[in-house]
C-alpha cells in the first residue's frame, strides 16, 4: 500500500508538469520549498522517496517521474513522463501528422549515427521525401526551432541531439523500436548518443562523455575496460556543481 | 493508446457516420449507472477514468475549458452510462494526486475548468513559463477590482502602456499584448472582453473572468495595491468588504458535490 500524497507531494507534481524536466539541484531546492510551504518535515536524503510516492499515485494514469542522466553534463535530472505511449504520438497534441513524421525521421539519422547528432542540413534533406504533406524549408526551420523550445531537441551549432528529457522519456520505445541500432554505455548500461567510442575496430564500445570523465578520472594512461587498448580520446573534467560537495 | 483516442482535430464525421455520437448527451439515472457498473470489471473503470483524466491535463495545459459534449464523444465514449461515476473519480484523481479542483463554470452547457486549489507561492525556486504573463493579468485584475468590478477598455490600455507595456507594438516578453488580453486570457476565462452597446467608436468594458473568480485571491490584490501605494488594505472599505465576504451562492459548485 503506498503513503498517501500530502499537499506537499501535490506542490512538487504541479511544478513537475509545469517545467516537464528538472535537475537534481532543482528537484532538492524544489523538495525544500515544496516541504516548507507545507509544514512537512523535509529529509534531504530521502528525495527519491518523495518522488516514489508521487510516482506510486501516477501510474495509475500512466504517468511516472523518472530519473535519469544527461549526456550533456552528466548530471542526474527528473522527468515527468507519460507511460501510456510506445510511439512519439505522445506528441500528437502538439504536432501535426508531417510534423511527427519528420521528427521521427530526425531520431532514424541520430539513431544511425556515430555522434548521437544530426546536422540540420541532413533533416532539412529529409523533409524533402516525407511521405505525409511536405514540409518547406522555412516550416521545417520553425518546427525544429519548435522542437527545441519543448525540449525534445538540443541544437548546438548547427547539430541537433536528443534532450534528455526525450532520452528519458522515449527510453522503452528507443530500445523497441531501434533495437538493432541501439547502444549501451559500457560503463552505465542505459543507451547512449553522444559518446566515445573505443578505436579498435574489434571492440567499439560506446561511454557516455561524463561516465569518461568519471570512469578516467586520475588515470595516467587511460585503457579501454573492454579490451584494453589505448584509449586515445580526451578526457573531459568530471562537472561538480558547487551544492554537490555539500551533503 | 491514451493520446490516439483524442483524435477530435483530425477526421471529419459525416453525418449519419458514427451513430451514438449525434445523440445528445443526457444524464444516466443513478440506476442506470448500477447497472453500468455491474457489466464492467473495475480496471476497465480505472482505465477509462485515467484517460479522462489524461484528457483534461492535456487541455488544461492551454488552459481550454472542457465541453462535456466532447469529453463524452472524444473519450467517454461506449461508458457514457457510467459518466457521473467517471466524473466522481476524476475529481478525486485531481484532489488527491494533483490538488486540482474540477469545476463546473457553465451549467448551461456543461463545461468544466481546473482550478489550483494549492496557493500560488512567491519564492518557487523552479519558475514556469507561464509566470509573466500571469504577472500581467494580475495588473489587469487588481485594475477591474479596485474599480468595482467593470472597466472600460481604454483604462486598462493607459495602465499597461505606463508599465511599458503597449498594445499597439510587439513586446519582448508578450508579443501581440492585445491578442494576450482579449483572446487567450478571455479564452481562459481568466477575463470578459464585452462589448458596450450604443458606443462609436465601438468600446468594450473588462471583468473578472469565472476562472479568475475561481483562482484568484482579492485579499492578495488589496494586499499588493496596499503594498504599492502604502497604505492600509482595509483603508478600500468597499473593496476589502467585497473581498472579505465569502462566496456568494451565485458561486459555481464543484461537480464532485452532485
Amino acid at each position: 500500500m503506498s503513503r498517501p500524497m500530502g499537499d506537499s507531494h501535490r506542490r512538487f507534481l504541479q511544478a513537475m508538469m509545469a517545467k516537464g524536466i528538472i535537475n537534481e539541484q532543482e528537484a532538492r531546492a524544489l523538495h525544500r520549498h515544496c516541504c516548507d510551504a507545507h509544514n512537512a518535515h523535509c529529509a534531504p536524503d530521502r528525495l527519491d522517496e518523495f518522488i516514489d510516492v508521487i510516482s506510486s499515485h501516477l501510474q495509475p494514469m500512466f504517468m511516472q517521474i523518472r530519473k535519469g542522466m544527461s549526456e550533456e553534463d552528466g548530471l542526474p535530472y527528473y522527468a515527468l513522463v507519460n507511460m501510456a505511449e510506445t510511439d512519439v504520438t505522445r506528441m500528437s497534441s502538439d504536432y501535426a501528422d508531417n510534423e511527427l513524421e519528420l521528427f521521427r525521421k530526425t531520431m532514424d539519422l541520430i539513431l544511425g549515427s556515430e555522434t548521437g547528432s544530426v546536422s540540420s542540413t541532413d533533416i532539412l534533406n529529409s523533409a524533402d521525401s516525407l511521405q505525409t504533406k511536405k514540409l518547406k524549408k522555412s516550416e521545417t526551420e520553425h518546427l525544429l526551432s519548435r522542437l527545441v523550445m519543448d525540449k525534445w531537441l538540443n541544437e548546438k551549432r548547427g547539430e541537433y541531439t536528443l534532450s534528455t528529457r526525450c532520452i528519458i522519456e522515449m527510453e522503452p520505445y528507443i530500445r523497441t523500436m531501434y533495437q538493432d541500432q541501439v547502444k549501451l554505455c559500457h560503463i552505465c548500461h542505459n543507451i547512449v548518443f553522444q559518446c566515445q567510442i573505443c578505436e579498435n575496430p574489434t571492440c567499439g564500445i560506446k561511454i557516455h562523455n561524463p561516465c569518461v570523465a568519471r570512469y578516467f578520472k586520475g588515470r595516467a594512461e587511460p585503457r579501454c575496460p573492454a579490451c584494453d587498448d589505448f584509449w586515445p580520446h580526451e578526457i573531459p573534467e568530471v562537472r561538480r556543481l558547487q551544492s554537490q560537495s555539500r551533503r | 493508446m491514451v493520446v490516439m483516442l483524442f483524435d477530435e482535430g483530425r477526421s471529419e464525421t459525416l453525418m449519419g457516420e458514427e451513430e451514438d455520437d449525434d445523440i445528445p448527451f443526457t444524464q444516466p439515472s443513478t440506476s442506470q449507472v448500477q447497472k453500468g457498473l455491474e457489466k464492467l470489471t473495475p480496471a476497465q473503470v480505472d482505465q477509462k477514468t485515467a484517460e479522462v483524466v489524461q484528457y483534461f491535463l492535456m487541455k488544461d495545459q492551454k488552459k481550454i475549458p472542457v465541453r462535456r459534449a466532447d469529453l463524452v464523444k472524444h473519450v467517454v465514449k461506449e461508458y457514457r452510462n457510467i459518466y457521473p461515476e467517471i466524473m466522481k473519480r476524476t475529481a478525486r484523481t485531481f484532489e488527491q494526486v494533483f490538488g486540482l479542483k474540477l469545476v463546473e463554470i457553465d451549467f448551461k452547457n456543461h463545461v468544466y475548468i481546473l482550478i489550483n486549489k494549492l496557493e500560488t507561492l512567491e519564492g518557487a525556486p523552479v519558475r514556469s513559463p507561464s509566470n509573466p504573463k500571469m504577472g500581467l493579468l494580475f495588473v489587469i485584475l487588481s485594475v477591474i477590482f479596485m474599480k468595482g468590478g467593470a472597466v472600460k477598455e481604454t483604462l486598462v490600455w493607459n495602465t499597461l502602456k505606463k508599465l511599458r507595456v503597449d498594445p499597439g507594438e510587439k513586446h519582448e516578453e508578450f508579443g501581440d499584448v492585445k491578442r494576450l488580453v482579449t483572446d487567450e486570457f478571455v479564452r481562459q476565462r481568466y477575463l470578459e472582453y464585452v462589448r458596450i452597446p450604443h458606443t462609436e467608436p465601438l468600446e468594450h468594458e473588462f471583468r473578472w473572468g469565472q476562472r479568475a473568480e475561481l483562482e484568484v485571491s482579492k485579499i492578495k490584490i488589496l494586499e499588493f495595491m496596499g503594498e504599492l501605494h502604502d497604505r492600509d488594505p482595509q483603508s478600500w472599505s468597499q473593496q476589502y468588504k467585497e473581498a472579505t465576504t465569502p462566496s456568494s451562492s451565485s458561486q459555481p459548485s464543484t461537480s464532485s458535490q452532485r
